[in-house]
């Protein structure tokens, strides 16, 4: 018996060409929490994949329990112990609980028919496993997003898992069911199953795990004890740059305020919300994931319609009904989830740049202006700093970091008074996050008012001149970035 | 060569459409090309296909949003008879007993109108009611065949003034020698109607901002309304102009049957959807160009002509034909996508 | 508590609203004509019913796994066309159950056809039955070149007029045969129901048609499933034209096109998903019934037939309408909820 439980050793994976993993390994020993990390693209998912039998090395081998495997299937790695938990958990919203918990192990048994009564111990014994409760009948579709995960662990348990990856976990989850999850994970640790904890954020590599690998392009950077790592040189493995923050310090002198927002509510999201914004600012607002803050946001774009209170832009009282109306007040909004809101993955980086403002490059009544769009473009790829060889090609082929800034370029395009972000990094990388960052603060330097909704709160105190916490849908203290630290602002917000 | 070259490289799907097209000339010439290749044999072609080829335009408009259009001959039928009852009333009334070219251009602009109320009425359903496209252009469409039954009693509305037919199912440009030393038409004008539609879509989609938010739209709603595109109005403005083709081709077909009917052109709802897919508009919305979707009416028609040429062979074959060719497009897509790998 | 419960798990599912409308529909017809209740009249509907519940049935199926199906009125065309042809030509005189093994294992084979394209060549079933409904009618007026067939076979007429009962209307003296092939529609229905909630094959139709990949991951083989299930569609589909066939006495190769759109919209009006993963067999056949009621009671109520597509169609604008605004408000209320428990 070895000391490790899996052993991946030189695995080199290439995709038409592009070589996604050159000789990288992982060693992860029985029970113990490994945290992988690295920016998008840099081979974590492949090596997954590999791992769970979904993609066969080009070469390499991988070693589990003592015995040596050259090429693993999707069904031995299962027989052998291994379950992955996706982010979209692999679920069926449209039945059952009992369905969802007993189907993996009903089809692996090669029951043809269906046993109800069977299938309700199975999903019985699969809820037991982490003393959890849960009414069977109901459908997922209806569950929490924490829910939904506990649903996707207990069916891992039920095939003698030994070791469980867990690919970006805490993505949608609040920091509450984040908790409940670290408890669950360290559970399961007592009894002696290994954990694979994908993540790229920091404070939970560093609150769970014991051990961490470091992965970037492709090649292993550096593996080693948690206890041994801090936040520069995090930074330093994930990116190979090193960064110097720089706190904000407004530089715009102006007078009144851009936007006023009185006793702003939203029945059943948030309440009585009022504070003011002067060009040159950045205010931050932070809170829990149920907090508001992002109903908030929508309502100031007019995604959402406040049912109460007022919202004033440069003095005068404006009423936002739609996204048309809040660009037309000079608001841009650059969203949470850049996959559904934010960016047309599959369209040109030039249309998504140029959508917003469309109605503006035109001649005559809706003809487009084809010299001034693609002078928009250009200088706005330029401006950003996109990188791409050409802006019509498709935005899916850029990283995060530059998809980002698409969305930001969008904004500005508009030439708007206030810009709204929405989470403004999350999922990019560090380096790109870093870079959004200065733009920002550009911005403000130049006149723009900017609010950043963040829970990133390293982001927002560095960032901002003023910050206001929320939560249960209240602004519970409004805070000087300068003069506070983040168990400050945590303690607000818990 | 290096010409066709570059088109296979920019669109596999219109380079495969235009092969199958000169594929299937070449194959008429060489079997039958004194039958085929005749004036009189494209003209018959070019005045028939606007037909379906005007509720293409907009059920390729439709599908672009994500969505589907499923009331054109709904809206073409009830436009048709309509209008047809209101002509013959106008020629009862008149002294001549025929109505004024005046008339019909007032009749087209009536026919216009009942597209765009049918049109929203759709539009309407589908973005504020939020009924799937699929349902309420379905239900839409059985709703107006229904009118036309209780207008017409399921009878057929005929004998309409002489002078409508004779103005759109004409031919211009009096170039071609006919019977004795006269002089006839070259250009049958229902081609022109679809000439001017093609064209007005053509610049709507590609030179229009609101082509660019329609292609937007239809790649993600979501996104779009995040962009402040605003895509209710989007949906309505789609279905409207849908609707507005879809009466034009309903009016093309009253000049055309010289009558009309609530059962007329019933097999166009499916064929329009066909030729939209066949022309590589994605049913999920956001991809498909206008020049495929007009080789694929071209390619259709051709392939019903040619047929026709072959006396022994049922005309019936013709909707196996384009079916089949349906099929073999789509798989020729699938392996484009998913390459055949040789494994080790 | 326990009841308050049920109340609120059935109030929160389309079928209710369905059957409270169903219900409403039968006493207003009951209330204006004193007809409806009667032993006659009940058994005219459930007859009405038998083709039009077995299309519903395969419909139901395909709309679960995630796609729409129109190539079944084509399919049973061709299916009961060959069918029928080939037993004539043999002269048959036999009993039932060699056209209807034939029919059986005709219908698979088309079935398999759709199959192969939808499930090996994941092709989106819409364009694919689109495409498969142009070749099967191709094949059957062109290859086999239809005409109508004025007589059957003996065995088939035998079956078609067979009765199980025979009600009277006891005012009217009104009688009406409760057909045999009515025992086809149950016989479907609880293997439907068999198939698809008490094999794993069925929950694999419902597990792919909510999501394919987690469907793929959990170990159904979903390619096999969709495979099977066109199978199984195209049977019951052969089978409910061959009842057609049968109780109408003759062969008619087209009376059955068209009927598609129909079916889909009672399908959904029944409260299926069109996205796919949900819905009932009850609600399947409730939405059915309540068209069929419409299409057949409409001279009950002194309406006359002409009228009969507008309400359709204003049933199925009515009817998805209400429900997708019942969605809508349904969403909202569980964003609400799911806020107030995250603010406990």
């Amino acid at each position: 018996m070895s000391d490790y439980l899996l052993k991946a050793v030189d695995i080199n994976k290439s995709f038409a060409g592009v070589k996604a993993l050159q000789g990288v390994s992982l060693e992860i020993k029985p029970g113990e929490i490994h945290c992988l990390a690295g920016e998008n693209g840099c081979g974590k998912s492949t090596l997954i994949k590999v791992i769970s039998g979904v993609y066969q090395p080009d070469s390499g081998y991988i070693e589990f329990d003592g015995k040596r495997y050259s090429q693993i299937t999707p069904l031995g790695a299962i027989a052998m112990g291994i379950q992955v938990i996706y982010q979209d958990f692999s679920i069926f919203p449209n039945l059952t609980v009992m369905e969802n918990l007993a189907f993996n192990t009903e089809l692996a048994a090669g029951h043809k028919l269906v046993n109800r009564k069977r299938m309700r111990k199975i999903a019985e014994e699969a809820l037991s496993k982490i003393n959890f409760d849960m009414e069977l009948d109901r459908l997922v579709g209806s569950l929490t997003v924490a829910e939904k995960q506990m649903v996707a662990i207990c069916r891992a348990l039920m095939f003698n898992a030994k070791l469980i990856i867990m690919d970006e976990p805490t993505t949608a989850l609040t920091k509450k069911e984040v908790s409940a999850l670290f408890e669950i994970i360290l559970k399961l640790k007592a009894q002696g199953i290994a954990i694979l904890f994908v993540s790229h954020k920091l404070n939970e590599v560093f609150e769970i795990s014991e051990r961490f690998t470091i992965f970037r392009s492709g090649k292993l950077i550096v593996t080693g004890d948690t206890r041994e790592l801090d936040d520069k040189k995090f930074s330093f493995y994930m990116t190979g740059r090193e960064f110097e923050n720089e706190k904000f310090k407004p530089s715009f002198e102006s007078q009144g305020n851009v936007l006023e927002v009185k006793n702003l509510s939203l029945t059943g999201a948030f309440e009585d919300i009022s504070f003011g914004l002067r060009r040159g600012e950045i205010l931050g607002i932070t809170g829990l994931l149920d907090s508001g803050r992002t109903e908030l946001a929508l309502a100031l774009f007019g995604i959402r319609q406040a049912t109460g209170g007022q919202i004033l832009k440069d003095g005068s009282a404006v009423t936002i009904k739609s996204p048309r109306d809040a660009i037309a007040c000079g608001i841009g909004f650059v969203p949470e989830d850049r996959l559904s809101e934010g960016l047309f993955l599959p369209r040109s980086i030039g249309d998504n740049i140029i959508i917003s403002e469309i109605d503006r490059l035109t001649k005559g009544p809706s003809v487009l202006d084809r010299k001034a769009c693609q002078a928009e473009i250009d200088k706005w790829v330029r401006e950003l700093a996109i990188a791409t060889p050409d802006p019509n090609n498709a935005s899916s082929t850029l990283s995060g970091g530059n998809q980002q800034r698409i969305v930001l370029a969008k904004w500005l395009a508009c030439k708007p008074d206030i810009l709204i972000l929405n989470g403004p990094t999350v999922g990019v990388d560090i380096g790109s996050k870093h870079d959004i960052h200065k733009i920002l603060q550009r911005l403000a330097d130049q006149g723009m008012a900017v609010i950043i909704i963040s829970d990133d709160l390293p982001e927002v105190l560095e960032n901002c001149s003023d910050l206001i916490v929320m939560k249960g849908g209240r602004i519970v203290a409004t805070l000087d970035p300068g003069e506070t630290d983040e168990n400050t602002v945590l303690s607000h917000m818990m | 060569m290096n010409a066709v070259k570059r088109i296979y490289q920019r669109d596999r799907h219109i380079f495969r459409l235009i092969v199958m097209i000169v594929a299937w000339m070449i194959f008429m010439a060489i079997t039958r090309f004194d039958k085929f290749y005749t004036v009189v044999n494209f003209q018959t072609m070019a005045g028939q296909f606007p037909e379906f080829g005007l509720m293409s335009l907009g059920a390729m408009l439709c599908m672009i949003t994500g969505g589907i259009d499923l009331s054109s001959v709904g809206i073409a039928n009830v436009t048709s008879i309509l209008l047809a009852l209101f002509m013959n009333a106008q020629a009862a009334k008149s002294e001549s007993g025929d109505i004024s070219v005046a008339m019909i251009a007032l009749v087209f602009v009536m026919a216009v109108c009942i597209g765009l109320v049918c049109g929203s009425i759709n539009g309407l359903l589908i973005s504020k009611v939020k009924i799937p496209p699929i349902l309420a252009t379905l239900g839409i469409n059985q709703l107006l065949t229904g009118v036309c039954m209780v207008v017409t009693g399921g009878n057929a509305v005929s004998g309409l003034p002489a002078a409508y037919s004779a103005s759109i199912n004409n031919k211009i440009l009096k170039v071609v020698p006919g019977k004795r030393g006269t002089m006839q038409g070259l250009i049958p004008v229902q081609l022109l109607f679809f000439v001017v539609a093609a064209l007005l879509v053509w610049f709507l989609l590609m030179r229009t901002s609101y082509g660019k938010k329609l292609y937007m739209m239809g790649t993600s709603e979501n996104v779009a309304r995040f962009s402040g595109v605003k895509v209710d109005r989007m949906l309505i403005k789609t279905y409207a102009l849908s609707g507005m083709l879809a009466a034009m081709g309903g009016m093309i077909m009253l000049a055309n049957y010289n009558s009309a009917r609530s059962d007329y052109g019933n097999v166009y709802t499916l064929q329009c959807i066909l030729i939209v897919v066949l022309g590589g508009v994605d049913p999920k919305g956001g991809r498909g160009k206008i020049s495929g979707v007009l080789l694929a009416i071209v390619l259709l028609r051709l392939l019903e002509t040619g047929i026709n040429r072959f006396p022994q062979i049922s005309s019936y074959y013709i909707t196996l034909i384009w079916g089949a060719v349906l099929l073999l497009v789509m798989v020729l897509n699938y392996f484009e996508d998913h390459p055949i790998v040789k494994r080790k | 508590m326990d009841l308050k419960k049920t109340v609120r798990k059935l109030t929160g599912r389309s079928e209710f609203y369905i059957l409270l409308v169903f219900i409403a529909l039968c006493l207003l017809i009951e209330v204006r004509s004193h007809q409806f209740f009667t032993p006659n009249n009940i058994v005219d509907l459930l007859s009405a019913l038998v083709v039009p519940g077995i299309f519903a049935i395969g419909e139901f199926m395909v709309i679960v796994s995630g796609g729409f199906d129109v190539s079944f009125p084509a399919l049973a065309s061709l299916t009961g066309f060959a069918v029928t042809k080939l037993l004539l030509n043999m002269d048959y005189q036999g009993g039932v159950w060699l056209p209807i093994l034939m029919t059986l294992a005709i219908g698979g084979l088309l079935g398999a056809f759709n199959g192969l394209f939808i499930g090996y060549f994941e092709l989106p079933a819409m364009i694919v039955t689109l495409g498969s409904s142009s070749v099967f009618k191709g094949f059957m007026q062109g290859t086999l070149n239809s005409k109508q067939l004025a007589t059957i076979p003996v065995g088939m007429r035998n079956f078609g007029t067979s009765a199980l009962f025979v009600a009277q209307n006891k005012q009217s003296g009104l009688t009406s045969r409760m057909p045999t092939t009515f025992i086809a529609l149950v016989v479907v229905l609880v293997l439907a129901w068999f198939l698809l909630n008490r094999t794993m094959f069925g929950r694999g139709i419902y597990a792919s048609g909510g999501n394919a990949v987690s469907a793929h991951r959990a170990g159904f083989n979903v390619k096999r499933t969709r495979f099977l299930m066109f199978v199984f569609v195209g049977m019951i589909s052969a089978l409910a034209g061959m009842c057609r066939v049968c109780m109408m006495q003759q062969m008619h190769p087209t009376n059955m096109l068209g009927m598609e759109m129909n079916i889909i919209a009672g399908v959904v009006l029944g409260g299926t998903a069109i996205v796919g993963g949900s819905g009932t067999l009850f609600g399947c056949m409730l939405g059915t019934a309540l068209i069929v009621v419409v299409e057949n009671s409409m001279i009950l109520i002194g309406i006359p037939t002409v009228w009969k597509d507008v309400f359709v169609g204003a049933l199925i604008v009515l009817g998805t309408g209400l429900s997708a605004m019942q969605v809508t408000r349904a969403q909202k209320a569980s964003l609400r909820n799911v806020r107030k428990e995250a603010a406990k």
